[in-house]
């Protein structure tokens, strides 16, 4: 059985947490950005591409029983950053879970800022794009 | 820097200049996007609607009067600052975009026939192309591109061959916003004239650093936006020759631009208000008068002075910088600079420096037709004003060398 969103959104918590300064934490956003594992070409498609965003995006989603997988991508590396945390959290969870999920751990590790619609880096696309795919899921079931 | 400008004087004309953002003082380096407004404009606002708010041109009364008046005052200070023979040539928009889209509909409308040419530049902002093209498209007029080479200077010889008789206008820059090329207008004016075209140019990202004289370069029509001028947004003009202006049918229909209205038939004022249907943007208006005093008292050129020394500066300083390639370097620019940095996206460098507390622009500048010329996605742009300085520059260079550590 795999952890909670929100056991994970705590685990994420304590991580930035150990940081100081804002400089420390986008390093490490920086980091998980570039190890979030590259995605296969066949999914960067049009179709997968995720509008408003300044760098292109990508997300693409896969069903393994009840379960909801994500791969994403940018462009960016930042962006790549927020993604990766975003799978880490909502990845191989039930799409009625992701649904309901409430994600709350982007304003406590000072990250808010990336939700505002002016950023354009898509944020705030990504989260409602990840909740699509899990309401087209779950209204397939 | 060789310059009488007392800087921190200047600076405090610009309250906004003085705060700190994400805990460092804020370097504001977005001045292509729009420009700050000096503490004057600011009161100006303020003082307009605390005492003299009314409509314009319609009432009797005392504060209708002294708005119309005021109204009235920033056309003449319009008209003076671009040397324009008549204030009524003077036609108050909400800026640059719907200057173009006013004349794309009414001149084009009226004159555009199928097969006509319409020539614009790869340099183009969006909002010097859709407008055509959206008018092409309603008449049948093509479209045509004069070509700009690698550095970004507009290709002449193309642009010559390009003109024959079939072109009706000719619609480019005076400088490009996304990478600060200056465009040779006088010459492309007199080519296109010659030929039998007329000329719509694009003085947004000029006005400010140009002294303009629509007279002496004979523009045909020339359009600008106020808040890229230090003065408040919504605000923008439209100059044209006055038999292009009589002869073009009205635009917006409604009050003010009526002489006499029934049911039988109505009668156009004349111009400007011909073009000005509807209450205007007044308080704006007001507003902006103050900004062309301000730039007045230093002059446009001794403030082009200043902000030539901040490009040269900061170019230099730039190009030390492993990886990083200017884009746009055009021998004549204003202060913009556009650059990449290989193996990072623009828009990574752009989150980190905001929380440097540097404020630039990343992305396409809105004019993706030039960004797809030279095969990228974006750029980043700094672009200066007079009220910057070289020490924001040196503070901007260690916030970029430190976001790029990062990022690589
Ligand atoms: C060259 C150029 N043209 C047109 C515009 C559009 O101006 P506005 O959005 O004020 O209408 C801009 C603004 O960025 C510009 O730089």
């Amino acid at each position: 059985m795999a952890q909670s969103i929100n056991d994970t959104q705590e685990e994420l918590i304590a991580e930035f947490d150990l940081f100081e300064d804002w400089a420390d934490k986008y390093e490490y956003l920086i980091d998980l950005g570039k190890k979030l594992p590259a995605m296969s070409e066949e999914w960067k498609t049009e179709e997968n591409v995720i509008k408003g965003c300044q760098s292109r995006v990508w997300l693409h989603a896969e069903r393994e029983g009840e379960l909801v997988h994500f791969l994403a991508d940018s462009e960016a590396v930042i962006v790549k950053g927020l993604i990766s945390m975003l799978i880490r959290v909502l990845s191989g969870h039930t799409a009625s879970e992701i649904l309901a999920a409430d994600l709350y751990f982007i304003d406590r590790i000072g990250m808010s800022q990336h939700l505002a619609q002016t950023r354009s880096n898509g944020l705030l696309a990504m989260v409602k794009q990840m909740k699509n795919y899990a309401l087209a899921f779950s209204a397939q079931q | 820097m060789g310059s009488l400008m007392d800087i921190s004087k200047i600076r405090a004309d610009f309250p906004v200049l003085d705060q700190q953002v994400n805990g460092s003082p804020l370097i504001y380096f977005d001045n292509a996007a729009t420009t700050q407004k000096p503490k004057t404009v600011i009161d100006a606002l303020s003082h307009y609607y605390q005492f003299d708010n009314a409509n314009i041109h319609r009432g009797l009364h005392t504060l209708a009067e002294r708005a119309t008046t005021a109204y009235e005052l920033t056309r003449t200070k319009v008209r003076d600052f671009l040397h324009a023979p008549s204030s009524d040539q003077i036609i108050f928009t909400s800026g640059t975009t719907a200057g173009i889209n006013l004349v794309a509909q009414t001149f084009g409308r009226s004159t555009f026939k199928a097969g006509d040419k319409i020539l614009i530049s790869n340099l183009e902002h969006h909002s010097n192309i859709v407008p055509w093209q959206m008018i092409a498209q309603e008449t049948g007029a093509i479209i045509e591109v004069i070509p700009v080479d690698e550095t970004g200077v507009l290709d002449l010889a193309a642009f010559e061959k390009q003109l024959d008789s079939r072109v009706k206008l000719v619609a480019v820059n005076h400088v490009s916003n996304a990478i600060g090329t200056i465009n040779p207008i006088a010459k492309i004016i007199s080519l296109a004239h010659a030929k039998g075209a007329k000329v719509l140019i694009d003085g947004a990202q000029s006005v400010a650093h140009i002294e303009i004289d629509v007279q002496a370069l004979d523009m045909d029509f020339f359009v600008f936006s106020a808040h890229k001028l230090f003065g408040p947004t919504g605000v923008g003009i439209l100059y044209g020759k006055r038999e292009l202006l009589d002869a073009m049918p009205p635009y917006q229909g409604g009050g003010e631009m009526i002489k006499e209205v029934s049911f039988s038939g109505t009668t156009y004022n004349e111009l400007p208000y011909k073009f000005e249907a509807g209450t205007p943007n007044i308080a704006d208006v007001i507003a902006f008068g103050a900004a062309i005093d301000y730039v007045k008292s230093y002059g446009t050129g001794e403030l082009m002075k200043q902000e030539q020394a901040l490009l040269a500066y900061a170019t230099d300083k730039l190009a030390s910088i492993p990886g990083l390639r200017i884009v746009g370097t055009a021998p004549d620019k204003i202060a913009v600079i556009s650059y990449v940095v290989e193996g990072i996206h623009p828009q990574d460098l752009g989150v980190l420096l905001d929380k440097f507390g540097v404020a630039i622009r990343t992305g396409h500048h809105c004019a993706q037709p030039l960004m797809q010329r030279y095969g990228l996605v974006g750029t980043c742009r700094v672009s200066f004003a007079f009220y910057n300085t070289t020490e924001e520059i040196d503070r901007f260079m260690v916030a970029l060398e430190r976001s790029i550590r990062m990022l690589g």
